[in-house]
């Protein structure tokens, strides 16, 4: 019986040893450069399969029964660091514009008032925090595609980036970055009113970026220019967003 | 030793308690060992996501303003988890633990069973997402190579005759009195056996793949009958947790049972493939049932 026994015991302790060495394993790999870009690979696979599947299909959308009741309000819940921002929120937004610049034929200056004159889109979706939690929302504005047109992309254009009044945490400011695929989706508007009222400042007052197929972290606040580029790299931490420079985030998350 | 195959009659081919014979296709020792891997990044990489929320809600959405049936919670240092109405002390386990430098820290799962171990939504994100290709993409290989090598139909496809609630409370009983099959028996799985392998082969990794693809918005946009199908993205999120919980629930099982019916035996068939049939028992008669033992 002794040896079946030892072999026992010896399947206990190798079991042990391998369950401390994976552990302490997992996080020298997780701290190696070739690992982790190996696993960032993933991400290429993430938009690779999503854009041949998905292409242009629309995010779901719910109706004003599906409302989330108190929809909630995450990162920047106010840009009044910003000088600029706070004395244009103090105004009402009334001298306010969203600037639209970069890689286009004619950079425009438009009024929150001149946006609101666009077509208008509104539409119910759900939002997604990258940590788990939803909200659902109703959202009017523009469409993206739209004031990109009036503006003219040059052929070099890949990029749209999102420059915002905020600055989470006070460190840097936010801004985000799409592909023109997601920059033209029907869905892509710049929000300015939320749930049937002027966007609140909680939300990113007075205009909010939603591109419906992607995480919440993308859906950038307080955005006040527009830029189109050839190229992410240069660009704050070059990763293409805040939170992308900041913790390492994905820069697609559609997933 | 005698090999099955160089045996005379078919009457005598039946292997014995002591002879060495094949047992598991190579198919399945690898799908055995690549899960090993990947389904353990998986599960703890996916406690590290649910540290970022550690609440879980039904229906189409849900965040901190909405009511959470499930909420693991930290008050002033002591762990709470709470399912629906009732609220268990979890201080030590799950909510507050201590961690290897002797800190109380506040998050849902302790840094040992997490990857990585401290706190990175995104890098646990890295992982899981990456790893569940792997998981995905070996599932698919696996069946399609059970289905072309008659693995499924031969192993674990449940015969009419083992469905039978008599053959089922029989086999319950012999696992609770710890009286495992022996000799030729020992070649194939039993019913209970079957149900396991199947639950998990069938229901909790395609249940698990298919309420975390109903998580992205991305793939919601390819599938949005995903969502009606699981009740909605927070009803999806509260059915990943389950079905990993339930993967949990397989694996502690597994090894004990392994542990049982000799673990060196158990773990050398699953690693060259060769199996030592246990013997038979001797003096006590053993009752037959049609299809089993």
């Amino acid at each position: 019986m002794t040896e079946p026994l030892s072999r026992r015991r010896l399947l206990a302790l190798g079991a042990a040893g391998a369950g401390g060495l994976a552990l302490a394993g997992c996080d020298k790999l997780n701290g190696t450069p070739a690992f982790r870009s190996l696993l960032e690979s993933a991400e290429d696979a993430h938009r690779g399969s999503q854009r041949l599947l998905g292409g242009g299909m629309l995010a779901p959308e719910f109706t004003v029964a599906d409302l989330s009741p108190d929809f909630r309000a995450n990162g920047s819940r106010t840009a009044a660091a910003n000088a600029e921002w706070a004395r244009h929120a103090a105004n009402g937004f009334a001298q306010w514009q969203l600037r639209v610049d970069g890689l286009v034929l004619r950079p425009l200056d438009l009024s929150l008032e001149r946006l609101r004159s666009l077509p208008q889109r509104t539409q119910i979706t759900r939002h997604d925090c990258v940590e788990g939690w939803s909200a659902i929302g109703q959202w009017t504005g523009p469409q993206l595609g739209g004031i990109l047109k009036a503006a003219g992309l040059l052929p070099a254009a890949r990029y749209i980036v999102f420059h915002c009044a905020d600055s989470f945490g006070g460190a840097a400011p936010y801004y985000e970055s799409i592909d023109l695929l997601d920059a033209f989706h029907p869905q892509t508007i710049l929000a300015h009113a939320m749930n049937g009222a002027p966007l609140g400042v909680a939300h990113g007052a007075p205009l909010r970026l939603r591109v419906e197929r992607q995480l919440g972290y993308k859906q950038a606040k307080f955005v006040t220019r527009i830029e189109a580029r050839s190229t992410l790299a240069g660009l704050h931490g070059g990763k293409g967003g805040f939170w992308e420079d900041r913790a390492d985030y994905a820069w697609y998350a559609g997933i | 030793m005698t090999e099955p195959s160089e045996l005379p009659s078919a009457e005598a081919a039946l292997p014995r308690g002591g002879d060495r014979v094949r047992r598991h296709r190579l198919s399945t020792r690898l799908w055995h060992w690549t899960n090993l891997v990947v389904i353990t990044v998986m599960l703890m990489s996916g406690l590290m996501i649910f540290n970022a929320h550690p609440r879980l809600y039904w229906g189409k959405f849900g965040a901190n303003p909405d009511h959470a049936w499930l909420e693991v919670a930290d008050h002033a240092g002591r762990g709470t988890l709470r399912i629906g109405s009732h609220a268990f002390d979890t201080t030590g386990l799950i909510g507050a633990a201590t961690d290897a430098h002797g800190q109380v820290q506040a998050q849902a799962f302790p840094g040992w069973m997490t990857i990585p171990s401290t706190y990175s939504l995104a890098d646990a994100r890295l992982w899981h997402l990456a790893f569940a290709w792997l998981l995905a993409l070996a599932l698919a290989a696996y069946l399609l190579w059970s289905l072309a090598n008659g693995h499924i139909r031969r192993d674990l496809h449940i015969t009419r005759t083992e469905w039978s609630p008599r053959h089922i409370l029989a086999d319950v009983a012999d696992h609770a009195r710890l009286r495992f099959p022996t000799g030729a028996a020992a070649l194939r799985y039993n019913v209970l056996q079957k149900l396991a392998y199947c639950g998990v082969l069938f229901g909790l990794i395609p249940l698990a793949i298919g309420t975390g693809l109903t998580m992205s918005p991305g793939f919601n946009a390819v599938a949005p009958w995903l969502l009606d199908l699981f009740g909605g993205r927070q009803s999806a999120r509260s059915l990943h947790f389950l079905a990993a919980l339930g993967l949990v629930v397989f694996v502690v099982v597994h090894l004990a049972m392994v542990v049982l019916a000799g673990p060196f035996n158990e773990v050398r068939s699953m690693v060259t493939g060769w199996y030592r049939l246990p013997a038979e028992r001797k003096g006590s008669p053993r009752h037959e049932h049609p299809g089993h033992d």
